[in-house]
């Protein structure tokens, strides 16, 4: 291996190590206000790249469909419980809050000639139609537990994550998808070739890096998201509406999502399928930030991202293999230092 | 003949006719039914009762499967030593993976499993010795004795009988001394190590034991398709056994039945009708099916669907246990101690978290056969004073003896084993386990019978001198009645009572009980009080918490007063009362 190839898995590394220091960020946001360790993370940065790879192509994306699905069945599981609760003057309130947003991304979807918009409003389209579902799944599958332990909500999340799998295959199909770069301007830096798209990645994801720190460690809504995370009903009787921190969080981590889906695009071919694996390198990431800490979860994912750049280089058929052992040492270093483990969790 | 018994044989009766009855392609999807059981059993130990989730199940069945391919397909050898293969690698494997991630807190041991769940998945597609993602194929048939096990019936009795004797030999676990501790795990491990629990070794042993039993089912998994490849090992099949006991009910053996035969079938089902309603797609539509009808099951019944279907059973009466004849257990050697020694003893100790001093220079001795009050205003300190005496905490600084040895620095079980037993500010029961059972799990130290024994029901003759010993510590705190209810229907105060006796149990020494009185009545504390007087007379050491001031002064010896983390004053009850420092601080000082 020479040095030019050793920059060039360098950059590629720390591109992916971007993306995935997105997700592991997400996890850990997600982790912190709801307890949910969120399995379907990577499904929303599948839904990201095929939104935009279909409105590319001048089609209506399908996952506009599962948006207006998850909404009609919130909304009517909550005039449900309204009428149930003989709460009536509640439900035009809600059916305002479920189905307005919808009909106003359908009325944004069919006012547009899609294929040629310009890109950046692709990308806004994209957005506005995937980050709704955050929230939609948080009410559809999450709400109604969110007092229970730590495990069934992951053992919940697994079960989404299948559910979000098919129907991922259903909407778009078994073939793999590849959006148009935003720009596929290259520099020349000494002897290797710098692709813009790879330093936006990495511009992108450092800034909402640094979004996020600043929101949960210097402002009073951060401080609020994170009270929640530490005790639900303390944070509530202080009048936080917890439920809404829920709903918050995830869509923060479905926009994220999203953002990583797009920024990742153009530079490797998604499956309806590819969101686990991303998912759960992510999660490595974030275990290395023991799920807590985010400086040291993005420090974990470009980590993450050079490893597997490196060992696709060297034993490419072993790759997952030797990213996924790395969990095994870092779950070391992490038992021995919480060895007077804490009481029931 | 028990009810347990009962349904063993029944279930081994309907599984050996079943082949006689239905299809050929209904014997085999049973075939898999039991399959699927015996990982599932497995995880309800693992999960479902030690509370320590595992996505890396079938990682091992694959590891029993692989091992026995290269050995029997590839080696030539008998499919015999490729079952020892499989599970030594197994056991290797689990003992290691376990020692890594078994001491984490609940969340990373899934997320752990599910990375190395992938790992070996992707490790078995890209070794070529295990013939990559093609597999390895032709294995041989297994031979019994004369018996080639070659057809479906073949393995259906196989399986059955396999099945019916793991079922068995599980239930025989967990109603034993070790399956007590593993039962703990879930809720209470802290108040488990108090009684002398390994907790480490209980969450191996159930670690080891799923991973076992998932090998064994890779075993004949293989040499019922007669190859092998990478796909059934997934984290997917990983995820689908956890699926099983949830959509059963994850805290019963049977509940691990319902649920793979459930998950089974339902997916024939689905994969049966869903094409011809819907055209094409079936595989895609199963996952969603599935994935939503257990978030709906999660959501609407959380301890899965056995439950529901127990309630038209009749429930099980307590069993009747003649336990008067068991033999009593050995007693700790009462050694003397010279009679100016305490028993226990703290000098000097500090207990500081970051720049709070919960504990400042607190020094107090207890001597056999004294009872010692510690009493104090809330946030005096007392609780963490416990905590450094019994190794639940390590002080800053300072020194704990115990009849002259050394035991700050111990970890709590080790403390307990020197005959320091304790009771909880905040009661720590298992509240679904008899009380009878409760108190035995103080009893834990006294025991050997390790699992072997547990498993194959050896252990019987130790198990009723354990329960002997625990029943006769709940006839004597006066809770006799009470001894085959669940320990979480009683009231408060009789639970703190549950607790002494579970302490009583260990035979200790010294016994530190922290507010024992609170939530009694009147004449409850009369009851308690009597007993203590009774353990201070047998030589007990007893250092209590208590804010029941007619309580103290009456029983106490000798009383420490906390305030701020500190000793305000010492003496016996009758100075006490009348130091000026102490009812400043409890009635408020004179200006």
């Amino acid at each position: 291996m020479d040095a030019t190839i050793a920059a060039f898995l360098l950059q590629d590394g720390l591109t992916t190590g971007a993306i995935y220091a997105l997700i592991a960020l997400a996890l850990v946001l997600v982790f912190a206000v709801t307890r949910v360790i969120f399995v379907g993370q990577g499904d929303f940065v599948v839904f990201g790249a095929l939104t935009l790879a279909s409105l590319q192509a001048g089609m209506l994306p399908p996952t506009f469909w599962l948006l207006l699905g998850c909404a009609v069945a919130g909304c009517v599981l909550d005039c449900a419980i309204a009428i149930r609760h003989q709460h009536l003057w509640r439900l035009p309130r809600i059916l305002l809050n479920y189905l307005l947003p919808s009909t106003l991304v359908w009325a944004a979807l069919s006012a547009f000639d899609l294929k040629n918009l310009p890109g950046l409003a692709q990308v806004a389209l994209t957005l506005l139609v995937v980050t709704p579902l955050g929230p939609l799944l948080y009410r559809l599958v999450y709400q109604r537990l969110a007092e229970t332990s730590v495990l069934m909500l992951l053992i919940v999340s697994v079960a989404l994550h299948i559910v979000l799998l098919g129907l991922s295959l259903l909407m778009f199909g078994a073939e793999g998808f590849r959006t148009e770069a935003l720009s596929d301007v290259a520099l020349t830096v000494g002897e290797m070739q710098v692709s813009l798209q790879s330093l936006m990645v990495i511009g992108c994801a450092l800034s909402l890096i640094i979004m996020l720190y600043l929101l949960f460690g210097h402002t009073l809504y951060g401080k609020a998201l994170r009270a929640t995370a530490f005790n639900r009903n303390g944070a509530q009787l202080v009048g936080i509406p917890t439920r809404l921190a829920g709903q918050a969080a995830f869509a923060l981590a479905a926009l994220v999502g999203a953002c990583s889906g797009i920024l990742i695009g153009p530079l490797t071919t998604l499956y309806y399928d590819s969101g686990f694996l991303i998912s759960l390198k992510g999660f490595v990431a974030a275990i290395i930030g023991g799920l807590a800490s985010y400086p040291m979860a993005a420090a974990g994912a470009f980590l993450v991202g050079t490893l597997e750049s490196f060992s696709m280089f060297w034993a490419s058929a072993y790759k997952e293999v030797i990213v996924f052992t790395l969990v095994i040492p870092v779950l070391l270093i992490l038992s021995l230092k919480h060895s007077h483990s804490g009481e029931e969790h | 003949m028990n009810r347990r018994l009962l349904a063993l044989l029944l279930l081994l009766v309907g599984i050996v006719l079943a082949p006689q009855v239905l299809q050929p392609f209904h014997v085999t999807l049973l075939n898999y039914v039991g399959l699927y059981s015996l990982v599932a059993l497995g995880l309800v130990v693992l999960t479902g009762v030690g509370g320590l989730t595992s996505f890396g199940q079938a990682a091992f069945v694959g590891i029993g499967a692989y091992a026995t391919a290269v050995v029997s397909a590839n080696l030539g050898l008998s499919p015999w030593l490729g079952l020892l293969a499989g599970l030594g690698i197994t056991l290797v494997v689990a003992l290691l993976l376990g020692l890594l991630t078994l001491r984490l807190a609940g969340h990373y041991l899934p997320l752990g499993t599910l990375a190395w769940g992938l790992a070996l998945y992707y490790l078995f597609g890209n070794l070529p010795m295990l013939g990559g993602f093609a597999g390895i194929a032709d294995l041989p048939y297994i031979q019994l004795g004369g018996w080639t096990i070659d057809s479906a019936s073949d393995f259906t009795l196989i399986i059955g009988v396999l099945l019916v004797a793991t079922l068995w030999m599980l239930g025989n676990l967990l109603d034993s001394r070790q399956g007590r501790a593993i039962r703990s795990l879930k809720e209470a491990s802290g108040m488990a190590e108090a009684m002398g629990v390994n907790t480490m070794r209980s969450k191996l042993l159930a670690f080891v034991l799923a991973a076992l039993l998932a090998a064994l089912s890779g075993w004949i998994y293989a040499h019922m398709q007669r190859i092998v490849n990478p796909t059934p090992f997934s984290v997917t099949m990983g995820i689908e056994y956890l699926f099983m006991i949830v959509l059963g009910g994850a805290a019963s053996l049977w509940g691990a039945l319902l649920g793979a035969a459930l998950l089974t079938l339902f997916k024939q089902v689905l994969e049966d009708v869903l094409p011809q309603l819907l055209g094409g797609g079936g595989g895609t539509l199963e996952l969603i099916v599935f994935g939503v009808l257990i978030i709906l099951v999660l959501q609407y019944a959380k301890d899965g669907l056995l439950p529901l279907l127990q309630k038209y059973l009749p429930s099980p009466k307590p069993r009747a246990l003649d336990l008067h004849d068991a033999e009593p257990l050995p007693r700790r050697e009462a050694e003397r101690l010279p009679s100016n020694q305490p028993l226990l003893a703290a000098d000097g100790l500090v207990k500081r978290f970051g720049g709070l001093v919960a504990n400042n220079d607190m020094s107090l001795a207890v001597h056999a056969g004294q009872v010692v009050a510690l009493i104090g205003p809330n946030g005096a300190g007392k609780s963490t004073l416990f905590n450094l005496l019994t190794g639940v905490l390590p002080p800053t600084s300072g020194q704990v003896f115990f009849k002259g040895q050394r035991i700050d620095g111990l970890s709590p079980r080790a403390i307990a084993k020197l005959g320091v037993s304790r009771t909880f500010q905040h009661v720590r029961l298992l509240p679904g386990m008899s009380v009878l059972e409760n108190v035995a799990l103080g009893a834990h130290r006294r025991g050997n019978a390790g699992v072997l024994r547990a498993l194959l029901r050896f252990d019987r003759a130790e198990e009723r001198r354990l329960l002997a010993e625990a029943a006769r510590q709940i006839e004597r705190v006066g809770l006799a009645e009470y001894m085959h209810t669940p320990a979480g229907s009683l009231a408060l105060g009789q639970q703190r009572i549950v607790e002494i006796a579970r302490a009583l149990c260990s035979d200790p020494q010294m016994l530190l009980l922290d507010e024992p009185a609170a939530g009694l009545r009147y004449n409850e504390k009369q009851t308690l009080a009597c007993l203590l007087e009774q353990l201070r007379e047998e030589g007990l050491g007893v250092l209590l918490v208590e804010h029941d001031m007619d309580f103290v002064m009456g029983l106490a010896d000798h009383i420490v007063v906390m305030e701020f983390g500190q000793r305000l004053a010492t003496g016996s009850p009758m100075e006490i009362q009348d130091n000026p420092a102490v009812l400043a601080a409890y009635l408020g000082g004179v200006e």
